[in-house]
């Protein structure tokens, strides 16, 4: 099923992000080590892993916030951050690291980014955004003065504020309720379909990555440990779960060498297929 | 790019849309408002009075009246200058906002542009008031020094602008633990700037180091035309170009500590 889904989703076979050999270290530490993939346009893929696996700096890179060490990044077919201008208005994020102005009102602050995207008819736009993620109630209000749940709709109004065909969400669903939470993920997909825009999030939350992902990087120590689909994943580590896979990640219950986990024998051959195929 | 766009890719869309977030920012508090008026009047009230008590009792300041006004005044247009720069910039790291902007299509150029707009509109909300209560309570016109005020505010500002991409460049660097030189750095630059005094009351080393300054130059040239009645264009214009020197370099650092930030990845965090 996923199969299908990814092939619908790319028939042209284009990548809207392309990642090759990618390094990046802080003084000593490395936090990304050498890593590739390729997305596909149209595709939701979740970058899985621990806190400090790399997930956050990757996305960083990808965005041009962070310069990598070493490696090359294409998005939507430029280089980055060499050629930033042609894609950056074409892409947008969130991330829990970013905050929109708090003493701004929703719409002032909607306004000023949809100035800064050059987004046509924006007082359309800002009342159909008000309208999709619910936000007319407190489209007045300082930002400041929201819940979290009610912060999280306005961020996400703002990523979504220029149409991106690219969407790089760092934890979109972190400290929410499940209720709101949900709605997000309902959102993301509604969203993805209708503008056949390529998603990539970065999420401990396994089963919104279950739910949403077309296919899951898993990262650990700035290693691509896995990558695949969400079934193919947990059919290959024995597992029903993507957090049962998870915790065998982070517990190391996987061996480098004999790739042995508790519970059931994972083939060698087939631990980082998909970095494999990308590289 | 949308229509807007003038050569090279500048935007005045979004040099617009940022004036207008510190605009909206500026309204949203009166608190804000009210910091911008309460020390330009504190200093004038201050200095104005003192002005007046040493006029009373001293030959050469009642000839040489207003030098110190003056000099406050056109101090308080450097310093205020460069804080109505560096404060909408802090605005940015205080709401953690920097990642949105530096990730959407603003250029640094234009932020930069933005914050100097801001930092004019902060200046303006501050120092006429300021003026005119020179004017009322101590009978100074500062719009009496005619068009050589026009050269003394350019300069200072262009120095006030310079110190604020600097300062800026710093903080982005090395996150909000550098704050505290956005609101000290112009002081160091006072006692050589000569503000209150020639610059041959320095040591005869440290006039070189003076005269280094731009903002020597505007005070010099202050005291000139109100003690004797004198406008040194050769001033003004040695001083504006010291400026140009400064303005591009002060940006080329920016630049570069942009790059470094984004090396070590302080983007991201913006803490101390």
């Amino acid at each position: 099923m996923t199969q299908t889904r990814l092939a619908a989703a790319d028939p042209a076979g284009s990548a809207a992000i392309e990642v090759s050999r990618l390094v990046k270290v802080y003084k000593k530490i490395c936090a990304v080590d050498d890593i590739s993939f390729r997305i596909v346009r149209g595709s939701i893929t979740g970058l899985l892993g621990g806190n400090g696996a790399g997930k956050t700096t990757t996305i960083a890179m990808i965005m041009g916030l962070v310069l990598p060490t070493s490696g090359r990044i294409q998005v939507l077919g430029h280089p980055m951050p060499q050629e930033s201008d042609a894609v950056l208005g074409r892409m947008n994020f969130e991330s829990p690291y970013v905050d929109m102005p708090m003493r701004l009102t929703v719409r002032q602050n909607l306004t000023i980014f949809g100035r800064l995207y050059a987004v046509e008819n924006l007082a359309e736009r800002i009342a159909g955004l008000a309208c999709d993620l619910d936000l007319n109630e407190f489209l007045d209000r300082p930002n400041g003065k929201l819940s979290a749940g009610q912060k999280t709709r306005v961020a996400l109004a703002k990523a979504l504020i220029n149409q991106p065909e690219l969407l790089l969400l760092d934890e979109p669903t972190a400290s929410l309720d499940p209720d709101t939470a949900d709605w997000v993920r309902e959102h993301l997909e509604t969203y993805r379909k209708t503008h056949e825009a390529t998603i990539l999030l970065a999420s401990h939350n396994m089963l919104e990555v279950e739910r949403l992902c077309d296919r899951v990087i898993i990262l650990k120590r700035g290693r691509i440990e896995d990558d695949d689909s969400p079934d193919g994943i947990m059919a290959r580590y024995n597992r029903a779960t993507l957090e049962e896979v998870f915790l065998d990640v982070a517990r190391g219950r996987v061996q480098a060498a004999g790739d042995q986990i508790e519970g059931g024998q994972l083939e060698n051959n087939q631990v980082g297929r998909g970095r494999e195929a990308a590289s | 790019m949308n229509g807007l766009a003038l050569h090279g890719g500048l935007s005045v869309h979004r040099i617009g849309a940022m004036i207008l977030r510190y605009w909206y920012l500026l309204l949203s508090s009166w608190p804000r408002l009210l910091e911008l008026l309460y020390w330009p009047v504190m200093q004038v009230v201050t200095w104005g009075f003192l002005q007046t008590y040493i006029a009373q009792n001293a030959n050469f300041f009642a000839r040489a009246g207003g030098t110190l006004i003056g000099a406050v005044i056109l101090w308080d247009i450097l310093f205020r200058g460069q804080l109505g720069f560096s404060i909408s910039f802090l605005e940015e790291m205080w709401a953690r906002n920097l990642g949105n902007l530096m990730m959407s299509p603003l250029k640094p150029i234009e932020f930069l542009i933005s914050l100097m707009v801001m930092s004019l509109i902060r200046l303006a909300i501050g120092v006429v008031p300021m003026t005119l209560l020179a004017l009322f309570l101590f009978h100074f016109n500062f719009y009496s020094l005619g068009l050589p005020l026009i050269a003394f505010f350019c300069n200072l500002i262009f120095t006030s602008w310079s110190v604020g991409i600097f300062v800026s460049g710093l903080v982005l660097r090395y996150g909000l633990g550098a704050e505290s030189i956005v609101w000290t750095l112009m002081f160091a630059l006072m006692p050589l700037a000569c503000v209150y005094y020639p610059v041959k009351v320095l040591p005869y080393w440290l006039q070189y180091v003076s005269w280094a300054l731009p903002p020597t130059y505007v005070f010099e040239g202050m005291r000139a035309l109100l003690i004797d009645q004198v406008f040194r264009a050769d001033l003004m214009l040695s001083a504006l170009l010291i400026n140009a020197v400064l303005l591009m370099t002060s940006f080329a650092a920016f630049l570069a500590l942009l790059n470094s930030a984004r090396r070590h990845g302080s983007l991201l965090g913006g803490g101390e």
